[in-house]
């Protein structure tokens, strides 16, 4: 007989009864298969009902994030090998309300995105449309904010971060590690604008640094140093607004 | 039917699509516009585009010679008033997203770097390392989130096109998340929704291309121009098809058979390794051919070997082709030369539009892969692409603004009566399927199958006959679909097959286009009639639906400065 793994799946099907339910499936087993080659094997040989997200499959749109035996991962880039010959459970990623069976709601996260305001803003408006010439960006002044512009929206973070999952209202890893990042781009002025976000209750001073976005950020975005960098940096202007008088 | 009005309605997140609305939303922020797209903006396909974009901007350059090696790398096949106007608007646009964001690679002194790529005669190919596609998308994403007066209808899926006397009036949407349909009503709709990728199996693509735009235009009546030329990729990775950018070329890497001989000399001797991708990927199938290729688990393949270039150079410039060979490949391309084979990436062809983005019927305009200006003729050059969405994204963004302010809505009556003969025509088809007995995966894997096998890189009479007649049989199982997801919420599988329903309907006009195209040019290359026929088909072929299939016409190419000539590199 030939080898086989099993995979269990979360389900819930809101039309239906609203229940959470867990199916099990069994298939054949290949070493090269990733998590995603399995599920899209499901889907199209055995049951066509399951709902989950993907498209690339190669862990740069950021659609497939599942729990993954526990963990937040990306299923395209995540092997049947590393589980074999033990079972995987496949849950939707946590914290996140469930839309149905592996796909969950990132509105919240969508909208925080847009609170960062990230985008280039600069004082004076008519730079944003001036095609006469680039702004100038030396290699060394592109290096500060390099690898926190690197992240793909997978929301793997949040999914692995206890303080989002207490308090909803924490704006998250990726988005402050984005707001870092156009903060520490030498084409933006926008860091007062930001920092009305990233400084409030609900910004920066959440965090408790435990570090999991840090760890399961498949590339290696390293939002947790973000975080920290920009407490330390926010706690730096508020001393200075004091010293001057110039208050927020 | 519930109706939503917009003045504009942009169909697909991706790069085209978002340049076209940021453009329209700075010209005009008092239209109301909106993105409807299958998928979050962030996830589309252009995220995955790698080696990088081309624009003249440096001073050994100019837009004629732009012009003329893409001209040349479409076998001549290009409108050459469309690249003209191409290569003028790619220097303005590819500063426009520097300024919005986008961390191009930078020379020491802050001005923007350049690279080789295939079939371009200097270095003015710009990149963010190789990650240029998912820069470029997100710097327009997050630039499009500070315009309040663009909204988005994300996870929406466009299942048909809303047209009154040959004028658009908006589309048909299913709200993937609640399930329901509405009338999304627009005065004018862009199409911008990619290429046709997934009809094939060894692609680069992702999976949401399946040509979604050029079978909702082609039912509505617009024609598709130059299907029949289908891009492959050279360096597809073993197994998955997923791209190792041209820019591993670029930047100065081989290739090898196993004899370990660079067998690009054979073939191109000036370019090497940097012909453009059809010559390249010929090459490699005729080096596997005469059995120079390896042999593996996965079938026949070459070596692009990287390993001289060293570790500090691939971690700057392609640090994206070592992560894709360790987490796809389970190699390091620093130590080891990457196994690789032609894959299917790109649709020169697509819904047929000027240099504006207009299509025939009226408000109805397409950009990006979706679209067919022709900028690239038979053979694309490497990246032109990602420059192609930002200009004609932009242009058709411009048309739209013009054309929705002159316009007039069409009456909600006439709207209802056209959504309820579309909506009536879904239900049967897709969702009460009770009596049916086929499955869609089993239809798609043979379809695919079929496409690698009789329409890929070379192909024959006997070959594309028996294409066509198994793409009607399929067409005529997929009447007796079933689905079993029987729910409204994220109902993946529904959307599936009207995807599926698009891709059958492309591939039918991809094949039978290339059956009738009885000569070789650029990335169409048949075996029984090898040379290029400028006597007989030195045009563009124009499909249009008929009842009876697909219908053929021609259409002239048009000619400003550069004649025909023999394509040597």
């Amino acid at each position: 007989m030939a080898d086989e793994i099993k995979l269990t799946l979360s389900r819930y099907n809101p039309d239906k009864d609203g229940e959470y339910t867990t199916q099990t499936y069994t298939i054949p087993y290949h070493n090269d298969w990733s998590i995603l080659d399995a599920l899209n094997h499901i889907k199209a040989e055995l049951d066509g009902s399951i709902s989950y997200r993907w498209s690339c499959r190669m862990a740069v749109c950021g659609s497939c994030g599942m729990m993954v035996n526990g963990t937040p991962r990306l299923t395209c880039s995540t092997y049947l090998n590393e589980f074999y010959p033990g079972e995987i459970s496949l849950e939707p990623l946590a914290n996140f309300p469930v839309v149905r069976d592996l796909v969950v709601d990132i509105s919240d996260f969508m909208a925080k995105l847009t609170s960062i305001k990230p985008w280039i803003i600069r004082k004076n408006k008519k730079d944003e449309v001036d095609v006469s010439s680039e702004y100038l960006q030396t290699p060394a002044q592109m290096t500060v904010y390099r690898q926190q512009s690197l992240c793909i929206n997978c929301t793997l973070c949040y999914a692995a971060c206890p303080v989002y999952g207490l308090h909803p209202e924490f704006i998250g890893p990726a988005v402050i590690a984005l707001g870092y990042r156009y903060n520490n781009d030498s084409r933006d002025e926008g860091k007062e604008e930001r920092r009305k976000v990233l400084a409030n209750e609900a910004g920066v001073w959440k965090c408790t640094v435990v570090g999991d976005c840090t760890e399961v950020c498949p590339k290696h975005v390293d939002p947790s140093a973000a975080i920290q960098r920009t407490k330390v940096d926010s706690a730096i202007s508020w001393f200075f607004s004091k010293l001057t008088g110039r208050g927020e | 039917m519930e109706i939503l009005s917009h003045d504009i309605l942009i169909v697909g997140g991706g790069g085209a699509g978002l340049r076209a609305a940021i453009a329209i939303s700075q010209s005009n922020p008092s239209l109301k516009t909106a993105i409807v797209s299958k998928v979050y903006p962030m996830r589309s396909h252009t995220v995955a585009a790698e080696g990088g974009s081309a624009a003249v901007l440096k001073e050994d350059d100019n837009h004629d010679l732009h012009a003329y090696d893409t001209i040349k790398g479409s076998d001549f096949l290009a409108d050459q008033d469309a690249v003209e106007a191409f290569v003028r608007d790619a220097t303005k646009e590819v500063i426009q997203i520097e300024r919005w964001g986008c961390p191009w690679n930078r020379e020491e002194d802050g001005r923007i770097a350049a690279r080789w790529f295939g079939g371009m005669s200097r270095k003015r190919t710009l990149h963010a390392s190789d990650k240029t596609g998912f820069h470029l998308l997100h710097a327009l994403f997050q630039t499009s989130l500070k315009y309040d007066s663009l909204m988005r209808y994300d996870e929406w899926h466009v299942s048909a096109l809303l047209v009154d006397d040959g004028k658009i009036a908006g589309v048909l949407a299913i709200d993937t998340r609640r399930g329901t349909f509405s009338i999304l009503a627009a005065r004018t709709v862009i199409l911008c929704t990619g290429g046709v990728g997934r009809i094939y199996a060894f692609t680069s693509n992702a999976g949401i291309l399946t040509g979604d735009g050029a079978a909702l235009a082609y039912r509505s009546g617009a024609p598709l121009k130059d299907m029949e030329f289908i891009q492959f990729h050279p360096s597809g990775l073993l197994r998955t098809g997923i791209l190792i950018t041209e820019a591993s070329r670029g930047e100065g890497g081989y290739l090898f058979n196993k004899e370990g001989k660079r067998f690009m000399e054979n073939y191109a001797p000036t370019k090497m390794e940097l012909a453009p991708r059809d010559i390249v990927s010929r090459s490699i199938m005729e080096e596997i051919a005469a059995k120079r290729g390896f042999e593996g688990p996965y079938g026949s393949y070459v070596h692009l070997d990287l390993r001289h270039l060293g570790e500090p150079k691939i971690m700057e410039k392609l640090p994206m082709v070592r992560e894709l060979c360790l987490d796809f490949a389970g190699m390091d391309p620093v130590y080891e030369p990457i196994p690789i084979r032609p894959t299917m990436h790109y649709t020169m062809g697509g819904v047929h539009t000027d240099k504006d983005g207009k299509t025939p019927i009226a408000g109805l305009l397409a950009a990006g892969e979706a679209a067919c200006v022709s900028i690239h003729g038979a053979n694309r050059l490497g990246s032109n692409s990602l420059t192609e969405l930002l200009v004609f994204g932009a242009r058709a963004g411009r048309t739209a603004v013009e054309y929705a302010s002159s316009a007039k809505p069409c009456p909600s009556e006439r709207l209802q009566a056209l959504a309820k003969e579309k909506m009536d025509f879904i239900q049967k088809r897709y969702i009460r399927t009770e009596n049916g007995t086929e499955r869609v995966g089993a239809i798609l894997s043979e379809l695919r199958k079929t496409m690698d096998e009789k329409v890929g890189i070379y192909r024959r009479e006997e070959g594309l006959q028996e294409a066509i007649q198994i793409i009607q049989r399929l067409k005529d199982r997929f009447n007796r679909i079933r689905l079993t997801q029987q729910s409204k919420v994220f109902n993946t599988e529904l959307i599936g097959a009207m995807e599926l329903d698009n891709m059958l309907e492309v591939a039918h006009v991809v094949a039978m286009c290339a059956m009738i195209r009885k000569e070789s040019r650029g990335g169409h290359a048949r075996k029984d009639f090898p040379k290029r026929d400028d006597e007989q088909f030195l045009h563009h072929s124009l499909t249009f639906q008929s009842p009876d299939g697909p219908r053929r016409e021609t259409l002239p190419v048009t000619f400003t400065k550069w004649k025909p000539e023999e394509r040597k590199y």
